[in-house]
Formats: C-alpha cells, structure tokens, sequence
C-alpha cells in the first residue's frame, strides 16, 4: 500500500466537497478498493471514507418501497429490510460475516463488479439509485463491467427499491472466491416479471428479456423450459465456460421462480 | 501406567499458546537493527534478462543495498538433494538453480533481484524503481511438446528439457508388455493428476542474522528440517561450516512438505546479513508464496491393468510425464520415481509391473512433495483404474480388490517393486470401511436419493503408502544425497524432569504431547515432567526432520532407544542406592524396586544422585543423567487403509456435495488416537480439495491464472462432511520398538480416488456414460462430462 490522505466527513456535502480534489476517491466498505491497494494497483492520495455519514445509513419501509440508505453494511441490510425479504436474504449471503460487516450497499452497486450480488437486485427490482446530484433508473445505472452512469465525484446517497409481490435470488458460487458463477435475480410485480443476471453476463449484470416474457405470462419454471442463453454471450473462464453459465443461468431462473411460491 | 502414556488422547499442549496468540512464529522475530527484504520477481515465464539498471532505485530513500545475482558470482547453486539414474543407466540433467536469476528469467517468480531497506514499504517502492529488461522468450508449459525435437529449451546448457525417462522395474519391462498382449482383460484409464499449491497458513519467513564479532551466522526459518537447511545452505551454496551456522525453525504454521525445502530466500539474507553487517528479514505475501513456494503433483498419466480371466490382476504398466518445473527443488526428482514407482502394486499380488517416467522442465514454479507425494499419484491412479475395470467387468469394485488382495498370511510380502511389506490386513480395514459405511443399504440410500432428483454415488478406495522414511543405506542406493535417520537427546534433571532433544519437527503434528506421552509411559512419571524441544541445530543433535510421515516412526524410535539407555543406567544407580543387583532392579510407576523385597527408590531419588553424586558408583559409572541415540530404520512402515467417500450430484448443475467420508485406517500401534483422527481429518481435507476444488491453471503464457484465493479454491469447513474415522485394525509395524507406522499422510493419499469414484458411481447409476473426470472435479467440469456421457 502507498500512503494517503485519510478524511471522513459526516454530510453527504462535505464528502462531495473533499471529493473534488485531485487524486481524492470515496472510500465505502473497501471491500474491493483497500485488498486493491495493498496489491498497489491503485493509489489514491486521499481516501474520503463515506461510513461516518449518518444521513447515508439505515434502511426504512415505507409505502411499499424499502429505502436503503448507501453506507448502509449488508449485514444490516440482511438484518433490518425485512419489508423485502429476497432482498434481505440475498444482503444475508453476500461473503462472509467480516464483509458483510464492513461492505455497503453503495460501495457495491458504485464498484459494479460483475459477479457481485446486489446489482441483480437493483436491477430486477427496477430500483432507483440515488445519488447527491440525481436519480437514476436501474435500466439506465449498470453499463458493463465496472461501468456506471456515475460521474466523478458522484455519491450514492441511497437506493430505493419498490417491493415486488414476490422475488427471489438464486446464488451458484464459484468455488474459489464464493461470488456469484451465476446469480439470478426473479421479482414479480403487478405489471410484469423481471428477471437479473449476474456473475454471468460478459458485459456484467442484465435483464433475460426472453425469461420475463415468459414469466409475465406465465409464472411458474415450466415456462423459462423451452428458453436458452448463448453461451457466447457468457463469460468463460477456469472456472467454467461460457456455455455452462448459461446453463446455470436458466437452472437458477427456474429456482428462483420455484422458490417464489 | 500414567493416564497420559500411550493410547492416551491427551490434550495437545502446544494448542495452548497457538489458540491464545502466543506461538513464536519466524515473523514474530524481530531483531534490533533489523532490515527488510523485497524480492523483485519475474513477470513472465522465460526470457533473457539484457539490462537491469538499480541507479534510481539505490537514491531512494532508506535503501541500504540492492542485490543481483553477480553479487553471488561466489556462491553455489541451491542444490538438489536426490540424483534419479535413468532407464538407460545415466544420471538426469541437472541444471544450476542459482540464487538469483542469472542471464534468463525461468517462470514467473523466478528473483532477479532484491532491495534491502530500512522499512519494507521502503524496499516494495525502490523495487518499482528498478529497471529491468527482459527480452521474452517462447514459454516451454505443455510437457509432451517440451519433449519434441526442436522444442524451445527452459535450460540452454542442458540437451534437451527431459530431466530423466526412468523405468522401473526395467527388467520387468518386455514381461510387461507381453502379460499385457496376453491377458484376458486389460483396462486403460488416462488421467492428469492436478498441480497443488501447498498453501501453508504460514507464509515461508526467513531472517538472517551475522555476528561480526564471532563469525557465526544465524538463520530463522519456516522449516520442517533446520538440519538439513543447515547442511544444503552451510556446505553447498554459501560455504559456511556448520560450527558457525544455526538455523532456527521455531513454531511453523503448518508445511505439507513446501517448508522441507532449501529455497533461495533462507541463502539470500543468510549471505546479505553479512554483506551488509545487519539482520535481513523477508516475509513472503501470499501472492509471492504462490509463485515461490514449491508446488506439489502434475502428473500426466495413462495406466493399463491386465487380467486373466478369473480377474486376478497379472500387470500393470504406467506411463507418466512428471512435471519438475523450472528447476529441480530439493527432492523433486525422487517423488515421481523411488516414492510413485514403489507403490505401485498397491495391496494387490499383482506380479508385474511397470513405471515409466519422464521427468520434464518447464517454465513453471518447481514441483516437488506435497503431503502424500508421489504416493497419491501412485494409489490415485492405481485405484481409479480398479475401479473402471470393475466396471466394465461387472464385478462389485469391493470384491475386484478382495480377490487381489495380498492375505494377512502372506506377510512380509515382497512386491515386484522393490519395497516389502512387513505386515498388514487388507481384508480387515475393507471389511471395517464396508461396515461403517453400511454399504449393503446403499441402493436404498441411492432411491431416497434419486426420489430427490440427486444422483447418490459410492466411492471405495483402499491405499498402500511407504512411510518412517527411510532407511539410509537403501535410499542413498537410489540417490539420496542424504541418510535419513532420526536422533534424540534425552536429558534428564537432577530433580527428575526431563528434557527430549528431538531432530523432529513439529509444524502442526502435535509431537510436543504425542513424544512426551512415550517417554511419559516408558518410565512411568507424569507427562507434564517432559519437554520437547525441537526445531534449533544448536540444541538438538543432527536430525532429518519432518515430512513422509516419519516422525514417530523414526524420530520416536530414536527418543525410545535414548530413553532405554537412560533407564539402563538409572537402574544401575537404584541398583547402588539400594545395595542389590542390578538384574533385580524393576521400574514401575516412576519407582525402582528390589524384586521380592519392598526395597525401593523413587525416580527423583535416582536422578538426584546422578547430579549429587555422593553415594554413587563413580569408580564403575559417570555422573549424569543424559543419553543420545540415533536411529536409522530397517526398512519402510506399510500403513494402510479403506476409504469411502458418499456424495450426491446434482443433475442440473454438476454440483457435487459430500454426504460421508469413512477412513478405516492401519496405522499400527497408535500413540494419542485424538491427535492420529486429526491427522487423518486433515489428510482428508487436503484429499477433498485435490478432488474437488484446487487447481493450478497457467495460460498460453506461463502466467499462473490461479495465483489468488479469489481463484485457487481452497477446501473450507463447509465443503466438508463430518468425517467417520477409524484405527482399531492394526497390525503393528515389525521393525521399529513402538509398533508404529506413521498417519500423517494417510488421509491425502487415500482419499482422492474415493472421492472421484463415487462421483463417477453416481453418474453411472444416473444413466450417465462416463468414464473418467480430471480433479478438481468441479461443477463445470461435471455438467460437461454429463452431456458427453
């Protein structure tokens, strides 16, 4: 690790302020960003930590949507978003309880990995993502891998998401790192399915269009049956090809819906 | 007897400072004035070094000295301790290992150069620094093209990049082949058995320490053997007489066999403490341990077993191709040769064999022991190809092996491949496995299953290994450059308390508790009067230290026969205090009695006139109370064993999940049974991973894919069952005073075959034409086999 700056303001204002000087990065969980630095591939002269920002942590249910406030820990996420259990649940098995401590819902959707789990559900869910300047519609937030309609500077604030009548996130763990091999992600509302993929894609987390055709119409597993991916499409790696996680992708869409009751 | 003598399973001592944080681990010396070491590696697999230009680097803040290789222009080559002799009768290429990389960069990691600084992050920021120019070449990975006529060579001096073609038994050879033409059966399997990276939960530390003042060096180090550190690095590489060298090895975070081996870490800060007249730390980060670190198997096998038409077995003929890496560590040549070769009749009456093996160099990280080594290559593939051929014979695979088996009255068995078995019952540990494991209800087991959706497979594997390694004479016939006995001081106190001097090393074994229960018992006084003190050259006499599953066998054989001479001389001291003869002197219980008489004296009593001796026997006996004795073994331990392994895959993902794991083990005599289960556990673990989840991928260009735990998967507590383990078959071993055979490699050897079998099993009983899968046996790898099958 090289040396920094460290800074932890407590307003959203004050770190969107700390944040436009050179070389400044936000710092959430640092789940991704500190094991990044001690491998000195990345060096930021002032790390701005966003965890000591009350307006920026907690979760509240309200009117059928569940708001989630950016710095807000998994494990607090997998404790307090009851109102969306898939949601929950998903927050619930992300890592192990050290990262599920540490790590935060806007670190995680920010760094967009794409094996990570929570932007399936923001996807899925139709989420906003709320930052200091604006709201972005999911469709319009996740553009590849480690790709987001973020600016520079931008801080996610909170994400809201509008609770499904019923959803559920399937996880295939790759076995080395325990991320997602495949994640899918299937909520069911009023006017239609949808269904997110993550861990999978090439071009990192996105919508089975043909799956939530089928589901809209008809929600049950029976109907992803007659559906396939490309595996050319999917990433292939030492872990697996291309077309096995386009196999795991429809298994785990079936589960999902299975699980949804 | 005391509570805590043998068969005993008291609590390991050692666990009271490893679980409260208060181990003495290398990295926790520190030495005033002490300087850090950051190694600058190569970043590709081979290339020709033109220019390395350290002038910024040396301006850099707290940067004391920056070291090449021409600064080792004196010293030697790390050495390899074992010379294989090829089929043909002529010694295998052996290349110049140097410290530092000299002219060429051989596979990524290879050092070419240090930085010694103040601080560590100062040494990392001026290694940076360093310019270096590497003119890259073509990287030599796949090992049958590395044999080709033309093919790029990893080493220019040498002919070509085989290290050896060695066959074995070679007289046996065209026997072979013409039982093969003519047998009634013959099943073929080929296989790759996976590379390993070892990953200890101690990175390897070293820490070198020159006193000016007296000329004496000191090194502490990550070692399973300080002696032999001490001996490679003092008299072939650095010159230094072993009167004013120590090597340290204190408490070791585990080694699998990657800590038995001289690297050039422990020579380089040796050697720079000097030069630079400070004490050098270097500290590997696990990146580094990946690519530094000597890997364990790869191997690429095709093995065929002959039959005659009752199914005895009648050959079996081998065809490896053994990876070496880019130079030859320690003792890389003799695992795919003197430890594979031998072991492959397995526990079978097989009469014939044959192993041909081509050793080669590539530009990968060197190869060498892995916990097992070369005994897990042998049994994997011997017992994963019994296994096919039960199949397509249609015989149960429990009863293919009972027919070969070697009887409990053939013992001492002479194999066709050199070693000979001294004793063992095969039929009881299958018997016993069968039983745990309840395999008569398998099918009932496998519907329960299949009404689920999930495939249920039974996985039976049984194992020979050749531990207590190793009778000197033999192996230095077959190329050790090393005798292989163990020794043992037994000091004993003026008040009685004793203290065992052992050339073991412990690095998770628990020897501080299993050793102190045998001499605990052999003189009857409580267990917390012994110490173990182990693991120092300037306190324990000349040992061979820890690996191939020696340590009781052959290091407690030594304690045993020390502790034998002590008590000879103590009872000629009881004989004097108590004015009888000395062939009437009885120890039990700590105390020396007159036979027939109530005339007695307590340990202490005798110990105490051995330091104070003023009613003593001078003018026949010297005062004192301290034996030495070192023991060399008649011949190899035969510990033995029927695993099972139950798993259930799961048709939609490939998944495989592990439902029970059964050991039936035959270790002999068995001296703590908690601590020999722990053992076996951890084999087993180990085992498991190798079956299911590690893997060592370089791409096209020698760049190790797999260099982190976000993609070497390593086995965790939720990938395992709860093991069922079991040693009460036991035959003990004929030819060393405790009966013992050795456990701690078992459990690796054992139980890949088990695994792979039962996943096979299971795919066959769900319809699925498949024959083989490579380990890891991974989901993917799985679903792809299932739509081929």
């Amino acid at each position: 690790m090289y040396n920094f700056e460290f800074v932890k303001p407590s307003t959203v204002a004050e770190a969107v302020a700390a944040l436009k000087d050179e070389g400044a990065q936000a710092l959430g969980g640092g789940q991704t960003l500190l094991p990044t630095m001690k491998q000195r591939l990345a060096s930021p002269e002032t790390l701005v930590s966003l965890s000591g920002i009350a307006e920026m942590i907690g979760v509240n249910a309200a009117g059928g949507t569940v708001t989630i406030g950016g710095a807000t820990s998994h494990a607090a996420v997998a404790a307090q978003a009851g109102a969306y259990p898939a949601l929950a649940a998903l927050a619930g098995g992300i890592g192990d309880p050290a990262v599920r401590n540490r790590g935060t819902i806007g670190g995680s959707v920010a760094n967009n990995d794409p094996a990570a789990c929570y932007p399936s559900a923001v996807l899925a869910s139709g989420a906003t993502v709320v930052t200091n300047a604006r709201e972005i519609a999911a469709d319009d937030y996740f553009q590849g891998m480690f790709a987001t309609a973020l600016e520079e500077g931008e801080i996610i604030t909170a994400i809201r998401f509008p609770v499904p009548q019923a959803a559920n996130y399937q996880k295939f763990e790759q076995p080395a790192s325990r991320f997602a091999m495949a994640g899918v992600f299937v909520a069911k509302y009023a006017d239609g399915v949808r269904v997110a993929v993550t861990g999978a894609g090439n071009d990192g987390v996105f919508r089975w269009a043909e799956a939530e055709a089928a589901l809209s119409a008809n929600f049950s597993p029976a109907a992803i049956e007659g559906l396939s991916l490309s595996g050319d499409d999917m990433i292939g790696d030492v872990h697996g090809s291309g077309a096995y996680r386009a196999h795991l992708v429809k298994v785990l869409t079936k589960r999902a819906v299975a699980a949804c009751g | 007897m005391p509570k805590d003598g043998i068969g005993a399973s008291t609590k390991r001592r050692e666990d009271i400072r490893f679980l409260t944080g208060a181990g003495n681990y290398t990295d926790d010396i520190n030495i005033h004035g002490q300087t850090y070491a950051h190694f600058v590696r190569s970043d590709v697999a081979h290339g020709k070094i033109n220019n390395i230009d350290t002038s910024a680097a040396e301006a850099m803040d707290g940067v004391i000295k920056i070291f090449t290789a021409a600064d080792f222009a004196s010293a030697g080559g790390i050495p390899c301790g074992w010379q294989v002799t090829d089929r043909f009768g002529q010694p295998m290429q052996e290349p110049k290992h140097p410290i530092l990389a000299e002219g060429k960069v051989r596979h990524v990691g290879d050092p070419i150069c240090v930085v010694i600084a103040e601080t560590l992050e100062q040494a990392r920021d001026a290694g940076e620094a360093i310019e270096i120019d590497i003119e890259e070449l073509e990287p030599v990975l796949n090992m049958k093209d590395a044999l080709k006529d033309g093919a790029t060579k990893v080493h220019d001096d040498l002919t070509s990049n085989l290290c050896y073609d060695w066959g074995f038994v070679e007289e046996n050879r065209d026997a072979v082949d013409a039982a093969i033409k003519s047998a009634h059966h013959v099943t073929t399997l080929e296989l790759v058995n996976n590379r390993l990276v070892p990953n200890p939960m101690e990175p390897r530390v070293a820490v070198g320490h020159y006193a000016r003042a007296n000329d004496e060096y000191t090194l502490y180090t990550t070692s399973q053997n300080p002696h032999v550190i001490r001996l490679l690095m003092g008299a072939f590489v650095l010159g230094i007489p072993e009167h004013k060298l120590r090597v340290v090895a204190p408490d070791v975070g585990g080694g699998f066999g990657s800590k038995i081996y001289h690297y050039a870490e422990e020579a380089f800060v040796t050697y720079a403490s000097k030069v630079i007249n400070r004490p050098v730390k270097w500290t590997s980060t696990r990146s580094e341990a990946f690519i530094s670190d000597a890997h364990g198997r790869d191997h690429v096998t095709k093995i065929e077993l002959a039959m005659d038409e009752n199914y005895m077995f009648t050959a079996v003929r081998t065809d490896t191709y053994a990876n070496m890496g880019a130079y030859l560590s320690t003792f890389a040549p003799s695992i795919p040769t003197w430890l594979h070769g031998t072991l492959m009749a397995g526990n079978y009456t097989t009469p014939l064999v044959y192993v041909n093996v081509k050793a080669v160099f590539t530009n990968t990280v060197p190869v060498d022991a892995y916990r097992g080594a070369g005994r897990p290559e042998a049994t994997f593939q011997l017992e994963r190809v019994i296994d096919k051929a039960a199949r397509e014979i249609g015989m149960d695979p429990a009863e293919l092996r009972r027919r070969n088996f070697i009887k409990p009255e053939q013992f001492p068995y002479q194999t066709p491949v050199a070693v000979m078995y001294d004793t063992g019952n095969y039929h009881a540990t299958l018997d016993k496995a069968l039983e745990m494991t309840d395999y008569a209800n398998f099918d009932k087991r496998a519907a329960e299953s299949k009404a689920r959706g999930k495939l249920r497979g039974y996985g039976l594997a049984h194992f020979i290994e050749a531990c207590g390694i190793a009778p000197s004479n033999l192996v230095g016939q077959l190329g050790a450059r090393a005798g292989l006995y163990e020794s043992a001081t037994v000091r004993v106190n003026a008040t009685g308390s004793i203290s065992v001097f052992t050339g073991s090393h412990s690095h998770g074994q628990g020897h501080e508790t299993t050793f102190a229960q045998v001499v605990a018992e052999m003189i009857g006084i409580d267990v917390s009067q012994i110490d173990i003190v182990h693991g120092d050259t300037s306190k324990t006499p000349m040992g061979m230290g820890t690996y191939g599953s020696r340590s009781i066998a052959v290091g407690g054989s030594a304690m045993v026969r020390a502790t034998e001479k002590i008590i000879n001389k103590a009872k000629k001291i009881a004989a004097h205090l108590l004015e009888a003869s000395e062939a009437d002197i009885e120890l039990k219980d700590g105390k020396f009695s007159v036979a027939g008489t109530d005339k007695s004296v307590e340990w202490a009593g005798v110990t105490l006139a051995a330091y104070v001796p003023h009613n003593y026997p001078l003018e026949n006996l010297e005062p004192g109370l301290e034996e030495t004795a070192f023991y060399d073994p008649a011949n190899f331990t035969y510990p033995s064993g029927a695993y099972v392994c139950e798993v259930e895959v799961d048709p939609d993902t490939g998944k495989v999940d592990i439902l029970g794991f059964t050991a039936a083990d035959d270790f002999g005599n068995v001296i703590n049974p908690m601590i020999v289960a722990g053992q076996v556990h951890g084999g087993v673990a180990q085992g498991i991973g190798q079956a299911l989840l590690e893997n060592t991928v370089f791409d096209e260009n020698g760049q190790l894919l797999t260099g982190s735990f976000m993609d070497y998967a390593m086995p965790r507590a939720s990938d395992m069952p709860s093991f069922d383990v079991d040693h009460s078959c036991q035959t003990p071993c004929t030819h060393n005073p405790l009966g013992v055979k050795g456990c701690g490699e078992a459990g690796a050897i054992g139980s890949p075959p088990a695994v792979v079998n039962a996943v096979i099993d299971a795919l066959q009983r769900g319809g699925y034409n498949v024959d083989h899968i490579d380990m890891p046996v991974s989901p993917s790898r799985v679903w792809a086999a299932m739509q081929q099958g």
